[in-house]
């Protein structure tokens, strides 16, 4: 079985987001970018598939300017056998993406497609069911486990107050949540090896997709700065100061 | 028994000195249409994320590396316009020195004012197309020796380590890196560097190195008072008597300028903390007239070597050499250590291909270096400026520049006379008893700032769970002597503030919050008992400076 995950590069977890002096986008100029940390659980989770004999091959993909093609060496490097990078000028939002990816999954008809459950960077977690949606495949969001059983896949998910867990007909699309795995490291001789893996690079012209505009960003606005905080004196000028000055009593 | 991986050449540290050692390699292998393999480790999580430097470069090598590196596109894009020198008498005052007064080393026409960070990420995709394997997020941690003593190459510490030793899920051994040729560039205070000195005795003959701390911060400013180009430097207030050091600010490109303070880590008052004098600073009339109304964008910190010509160690050894800071190759008179590192990592180049092409098969040491070094414009450079960084130390910032007027300008640093200063910079600190406190102002969250917030600028992190990498030789040292005699002054010289002491009901306590560091080395450096050891924590931890 082939198992197909999508990447996504995004802005490092370490580095705080800057917004730009016109509040137009986040600013990355000079910013260290780095895979999602959800993308980087599906790799985990595909290649220990692989390793434990359940899947066959696993192919990586992802959207975006060439230097994305960095993530794709860097799930190469962990384990995956070869990358698809589809080539855009800018990161496309969630609709466009699952259009895409769905084309790639016509053509490369994988038994289960592994998903980040969002991008930390515009945290829209859509994409998966998107796709499902589009490709009228079963889905397993937010998981925390993955079994291969018979010929389904059981998912773990985690919901409020507890665990749920499902079996679906595959091809399926499974989203990972944070709990699923710890992602090894990428080995010296590994990242060598990863940079002679097959990549190959398509645009959206290729795949037969027009990339529509649905939405807008408006404005990015950086969190309203906390006041510093002051020491009173006595309970009395602490009811005061909550009653007259932050009046929330 | 750990993986090993064979290589002709293996670079410790992807700073201008390692990158321009390994595209020199590549070149003269390209030319000489012979195989060769070079591969880099970088413990920083990108090339760039730990450098941090002014930077007013000096275009030299880099134009002897890449004579067409304009059309190539690296990012030396604003040429220096206007060079002001000051003299900072108090918080308000201050005289500006006409040009006629300035030592010729500090005139900066023809130079460039860059990020160092960004002319990394240049050279790293240079030599990546040259063919040398570069490996960021992974930190040399041990040097490996043949039986014969000479060295073997390195290898990479171990990932997935619990704090209390025990591999966790995500546990991967560090791997073997061997070499014919070892280049150790890991910059000022390398810990690696520190051991072969060691072993070595690299140091028998120079004098006791010296360094200084740079903080620096990174600006977005209001774009009509930006003059790309600007260069100020200046020294005096706010550091007091006995301290010597100097500050910087710079206009780059963008509308962003740099500022920042370099205080000589041979500084006497235990109370002093380059941190807080640094954010003093820039209320100085002359700095605030650019900060104000601009947005603090990154902050960082790390140490330089300053000892120069007089404190060159022997850079060669058997298996490998020493290149850039991590020998001391910075020219202290022009505060600039970029041209010279490079310099020094292409000679080293020169001197390995030369020798593995006539099939050297390593372990020897490369004694046609010293040749090669000797007759650079790096030595004859290096020489001219012997005198500036102890005259500064002995006569005191006026005085010392005075002499260095005349030894660089009258003399062009030929005076027939060497000074020397061999005290170590940690013997240097005295007892709280012989000074006051100083008072810090507190920080207005405009100009000035505390210690958290800014090192939440320089997006420093390490894997939370994982052995502290600041090893203390003695647990007791810190409560028992330091804290007494000195008032723990890792508290105050820590510009991460890593080190605390924090009062417990049993009495005071030892605190050392390791994932804040900054890999600037200034605990191993200043420690006045000599009981910190920095380690290499697991790669890619520590700073992810942006155009630093
Ligand atoms: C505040 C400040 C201002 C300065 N201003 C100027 C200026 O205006 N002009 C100028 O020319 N110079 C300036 N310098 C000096 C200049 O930055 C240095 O001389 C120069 O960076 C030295 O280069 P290097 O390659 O020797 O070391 P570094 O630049 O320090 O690079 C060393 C690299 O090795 C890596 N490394 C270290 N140890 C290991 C290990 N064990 N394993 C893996 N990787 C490792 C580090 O992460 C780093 O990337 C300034 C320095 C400072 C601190
Ligand atoms: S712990 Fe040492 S190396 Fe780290 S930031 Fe503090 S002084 Fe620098």
């Amino acid at each position: 079985m082939k198992i197909l995950v999508t990447v996504k590069r995004v802005i490092d977890y370490n580095v705080k987001a800057r917004v730009k002096a016109d509040n137009s986008d986040v600013d990355l100029a000079n910013t260290k970018m780095a895979l999602n940390p959800f993308c980087e659980i599906a790799v985990e989770e595909a290649i220990r598939l692989k390793e434990s004999g359940a899947a066959t091959e696993v192919v990586v993909v992802s959207i975006g300017p060439k230097a994305c093609q960095e993530q794709i060496r860097t799930s190469l490097a962990l384990g995956a056998d070869r990358g698809i990078q589809i080539e855009t000028d800018t990161m496309p939002e969630s609709l466009n993406a699952a259009k895409l990816l769905a084309k790639v999954v016509e053509a490369e008809q994988p038994g289960l497609i592994i998903m980040g459950k969002q991008a930390i960077d515009s945290d829209n977690n859509q994409t998966g069911q998107m796709l499902a949606a589009l490709l009228d495949m079963p889905q397993g969001t937010f998981a925390s486990k993955v079994e291969l059983i018979g010929e389904k896949v059981h998912v773990t998910r985690e919901v409020d107050g507890g665990l749920q867990t499902i079996a679906l007909n595959m091809p399926a699309i499974v989203t990972t949540d944070l709990r699923l795995n710890e992602p090894r490291y990428a080995s010296l001789p590994n990242i060598m090896k990863a940079k002679r893996k097959p990549l190959v690079v398509q645009t959206p012209v290729d795949l037969g997709v027009e990339m529509k505009t649905h939405t807008q960003l408006v404005k990015v606005e950086a969190p309203t700065e906390r006041q510093a905080g002051i020491k009173v004196n006595s309970i009395e000028e602490l009811i005061e100061k909550l009653q007259n000055e932050a009046k929330v009593i | 028994m750990r993986e090993s991986m064979e290589f002709d050449v293996v670079i410790v540290g992807a700073g201008p000195s390692g990158l321009a050692a390994a595209c020199k390699l590549m070149q003269q292998a390209n030319e000489a249409q012979r195989a060769l393999t070079v591969c880099i480790v970088e413990k920083g999580s990108e090339v760039g994320a730990h450098i941090l430097s002014g930077a007013i470069i000096e275009p030299k090598a880099i134009n002897e590396l890449f004579p067409n590196w304009q059309e190539m596109g690296a990012p030396l894009n604003t040429p220096v316009t206007e060079d002001q020198l000051f003299m900072f008498l108090n918080e308000q005052k201050s005289i500006q020195f006409p040009n006629l007064c300035v030592p010729k080393t500090m005139h900066n026409q023809g130079n460039y004012i860059a990020s160092l960070g960004n002319v990394c990420r240049w050279l790293a995709e240079q030599a990546e197309q040259l063919g040398v394997e570069i490996f960021p997020g992974f930190a040399a941690s041990e040097i490996l020796y043949h039986e014969d003593g000479s060295v073997k190459g390195i290898a990479t510490g171990d990932m997935g380590i619990s704090e209390y030793g025990q591999q966790k899920d995500s546990y991967m051994q560090g791997m073997e890196l061997h070499a014919k040729y070892t280049l150790f560039a890991e910059g000022c205070r390398g810990h690696l560097g520190k051991s072969l000195y060691k072993q070595f005795d690299l140091d028998a003959k120079s004098d006791e190195q010296h360094y200084g701390l740079g903080i620096k911060e990174l600006w977005d400013i209001p774009a009509d008072k930006h003059q790309p180009g600007l260069v100020i430097h200046g020294s005096g207030w706010p550091l007091g008597k006995g301290t010597s050091g100097g500050f910087f600010l710079y206009h780059t490109e963008n509308n962003q300028v740099v500022a920042g303070l370099i205080v000589d880590l041979s500084y006497q008052n235990p109370y002093l903390s380059p941190f807080d004098e640094f954010q003093r600073l820039k209320h100085h009339p002359v700095l605030k007239q650019y900060l104000e109304g601009g947005r603090r964008i990154s902050y960082g910190a790390r140490a330089i070597t300053k000892g120069g010509f007089n404190a060159l160690p022997k850079m060669t050894f058997p298996g490998g050499l020493l290149i850039g800071c991590n020998s001391g190759t910075l020219n202290f008179a022009k505060i600039k250590g970029t041209h010279t590192a490079m310099k020094s990592g292409m000679l080293a180049a020169e001197a390995v291909f030369e020798a593995i092409n006539n099939g050297c098969e390593g372990r020897k040491e490369l004694m046609d270096f010293d040749n090669r070094f000797k007759s650079s414009w790096l030595y004859e450079e290096l020489k001219q400026s012997r005198n500036f960084g102890p005259a500064m130390h002995k006569f005191g910032t006026m005085l010392g520049g005075t002499f260095n007027f005349i030894d660089q300008n009258i003399f062009g640093g030929k005076l027939p006379f060497t000074l020397h200063d061999n005290k170590p910079d940690y013997a240097q600190l005295k007892s709280i008893h012989d000074y006051d406190t100083i008072e810090y102002p507190k920080p207005d969250g405009k100009l000035s700032f505390d210690k958290l917030s800014s090192v939440f600028l320089s997006n420093t992190n390490h894997e939370e769970n994982q052995p502290c990498h600041l090893k203390l030789t003695d647990l007791q040292i810190p409560i028992s002597y330091n804290f007494p005699a000195f008032l723990e002054p890792a508290q105050r010289y820590c510009p991460a503030g890593v080190y605390e002491v924090i009062e417990e009901e049993t009495g005071p306590k030892f605190q050392i919050n390791s994932q804040n560091c900054l890999h600037c080395k200034t605990c191993d450096i200043k420690d006045p008992s000599q009981n910190i050891t920095w380690i290499t924590p697991e790669g890619g931890g520590g700073p992810n400076y942006p155009n630093m």
